[in-house]
């Protein structure tokens, strides 16, 4: 049985909890952007959380059932349609076999996750569903969902009523904080950079997808002077090409820093200042262009304590959903 | 060389054998990201060696970054002690330079180069030095190259020249990545030529075009059925020039399945190049005539 897709939205893409293990050939984890959203999406209509659900970035696709079933949306706020009538986001909703879901407009977030009674059941490469457009990888022959694709739907884990209230939701920011991790090649920029990195305002420029999120608006940085090492390219932002890490910042030229997310390249030449901390990469994936951003610094006791804030809260959403 | 330790957020450690490129910076990351498999650490999910680094990811709800960091230390001492010989293979790639594709597309970013007014390989070809494109792209191919990194994107193999280090070809990236680099391009950036595995965004100065896939997600290639990667770090490269008529052929060969890589098994060893490097990529290549 199917989902078929009416519209496709701007880029509507299958995600599950990605693909690690073969980032040192190049092919990133990806997944979902937003963990937290695809997890809290598949529990509610009770799914493993890492079922493959669809994630659309900004605007959201149209999709006719083919069998009744669950349904849930979490993520971004917009307004979800079944049949035309309202339904509430973060909630799972009983679909009928015919029904159409879509969507309005965008009010906050980025992306929306859909989770369906059962998962999305296409095929599984390299230990996911997820698609990686650059590499052609997963999802329906590694591309976006298009009009008129046929989703397969798993088979139900145990759907039923569901809604998760709102104080168990993240609080929205305005600017958004990002933690950082100082670290890598940190060394290679002035103090008076470091801490102008950290005080300055930064939004998210209009470059700002899956692979990466990059921001405007701070001062360019000063290198401290070094004789390029041989092998690295003359430009002071070039080093030796090495690996990067997810949530890694990088900053060609030192003007505009550039965070790898979930379709992260596995290394370049650029040179990096440090990472954003694990626990706040979700946030990033719900951030539109032009969101007022601001880096803030940590220790690796801070990211290991948000981290465990993290899980205790996904753990007390797991548990709370549970009983209902 | 200075082996230089550092977190990478609270999920990796990135270690760095050395600032600048060498083999032997090479080998000993290739060494210790061996010797961190070998020890089967719990919690390390990730292990990424590179040029002259190399990166692991752990999950630190199984083992604290210190324990990790500690870990790594330990298996510096190993790493250490490790012969740098390998058996590899050594693999003919066809090029088409100043082709048409790249060419349409450097022009189209113009503006994020440091020399606007040329092209890539005239660029390239007058800050090293020499006083045409096409001995330009004679000093590119003659000798072989080494795999030194598989990465970047979907099993892009970067490549270090086999040659002293005062001839070695060196370009600085574009002051500012590119949005978009036709699938197969022939790149060069720092000391490192690459081949983009798929279109995408880049930084790399464009020379040209191979029309042998080295990924294929479907794995339909016929030599990609296997695996959907190609490469892989410590294999041997020889760009081989080819014209238009060569390119088209090999495409058409490549599409019927009939299409099978030049390459061969050999033994690189480190101390034996470091002592006679043009004799050593002379066997090389004879292996590759041999086949």
């Amino acid at each position: 049985m199917t989902i078929k897709v009416l519209k496709a939205g701007l880029s509507t893409t299958i995600q599950d909890l990605g693909r690690p293990g073969y980032f040192h050939l190049g092919i990133p984890e990806g997944g979902a952007m937003d963990r937290f959203a695809l997890r809290v999406a598949n529990m509610l209509v009770g799914n493993d959380e890492g079922a493959a659900c669809l994630e659309a970035v900004f605007m959201g696709p149209e999709l006719e059932f083919e069998r009744d079933t669950w349904v849930a949306v979490t993520g971004a706020t917009m307004p979800i349609l079944l049949d035309g009538e309202t339904r509430d986001g973060w909630t799972s909703f009983p679909v009928k076999a015919g029904q159409v879901l879509s969507f309005g407009f965008l009010k906050t977030g980025a992306r929306i996750y859909i989770a369906v009674a059962g998962g999305i059941d296409t095929p599984v490469q390299l230990g996911s569903r997820s698609t990686y457009v650059i590499g052609a990888l997963g999802g329906i022959d590694g591309r976006p969902v298009a009009v008129s694709d046929m989703l397969p739907m798993g088979t139900p884990g145990k759907p039923g009523q569901r809604a998760l209230s709102a104080d168990l939701l993240r609080p929205a920011q305005n600017p958004v904080e990002l933690r950082v991790l100082p670290g890598l090649y940190w060394h290679r920029i002035t103090e008076a950079s470091q801490e102008r990195f950290f005080a300055e305002e930064w939004t998210v420029a209009p470059e700002a997808d899956r692979m990466g999120y990059r921001f405007r608006g701070g001062t360019p940085m000063e290198f401290v002077p070094r004789e390029q090492p041989f092998g690295a390219g003359s430009d002071p932002s070039n080093i030796v090409d090495g690996c990067y890490a997810y949530g890694s910042i990088q900053v060609p030229g030192g003007t505009e820093p550039i965070v790898l997310h979930r379709d992260a390249v596995s290394g370049g030449g650029y040179f990096t200042i440090g990472a954003v901390i694990s626990a706040d990469m979700d946030l990033i994936g719900q951030m539109q262009p032009n969101t007022r951003v601001r880096f803030v610094k940590v220790d690796m006791e801070t990211a290991l304590n948000a981290r465990k804030a993290r899980r205790e809260r996904l753990e007390t959403i797991r548990n709370t959903l549970a009983a209902q | 060389m200075k082996t230089r330790y550092t977190f990478g957020g609270d999920e990796h450690i990135f270690v760095e054998m050395d600032d600048e490129m060498s083999l032997e910076a090479f080998f000993k990351a290739i060494a210790i990201s061996r010797a961190v498999q070998a020890a089967n650490i719990d919690g390390v999910t990730e292990i990424l060696p590179a040029n002259a680094s190399f990166e692991v990811r752990f999950n630190p709800d199984i083992i604290h970054p210190d324990d990790m960091m500690a870990r790594l230390k330990e298996l510096e001492g190993t790493a250490n002690t490790a012969e740098p010989r390998m058996t590899t293979r050594i693999i003919e790639v066809p090029v088409y330079y100043q082709d048409p594709w790249t060419h349409e597309t450097l022009m189209r970013f113009r503006e994020r180069h440091q020399d606007p007014s040329a092209t890539d390989l005239e660029y390239a070809a007058r800050i090293n030095g020499y006083d045409s494109v096409e001995a330009f792209i004679e000093a590119h191919h003659a000798q072989p190259w080494f795999v030194s990194m598989v990465g970047f994107v979907s099993g892009l193999p970067f490549l270090y020249q086999l040659v002293e280090r005062e001839k070695q070809i060196e370009v600085p990236k574009y002051l500012r990545p590119r949005t978009d680099t036709p699938k197969l391009t022939v790149g060069y950036g720092g000391c490192f030529s690459c081949i983009y595995s798929v279109r995408g965004a880049g930084g790399y100065q464009m020379f040209g075009i191979t029309p042998m896939p080295i990924y294929d997600p479907q794995q339909k290639v016929s030599y990609l059925k296997d695996f959907m990667v190609f490469f892989r770090p410590g294999d041997i490269v020889k760009f081989a020039p080819v014209d238009r008529e060569t390119y088209d052929r090999i495409v058409a060969e490549v599409e019927a399945g009939t299409f099978t890589p030049r390459m061969a098994e050999v033994t690189f060893d480190l101390d034996a190049f470091n002592a006679d490097m043009r004799g050593t990529n002379a066997r090389l290549m004879e292996a590759l005539n041999d086949n």
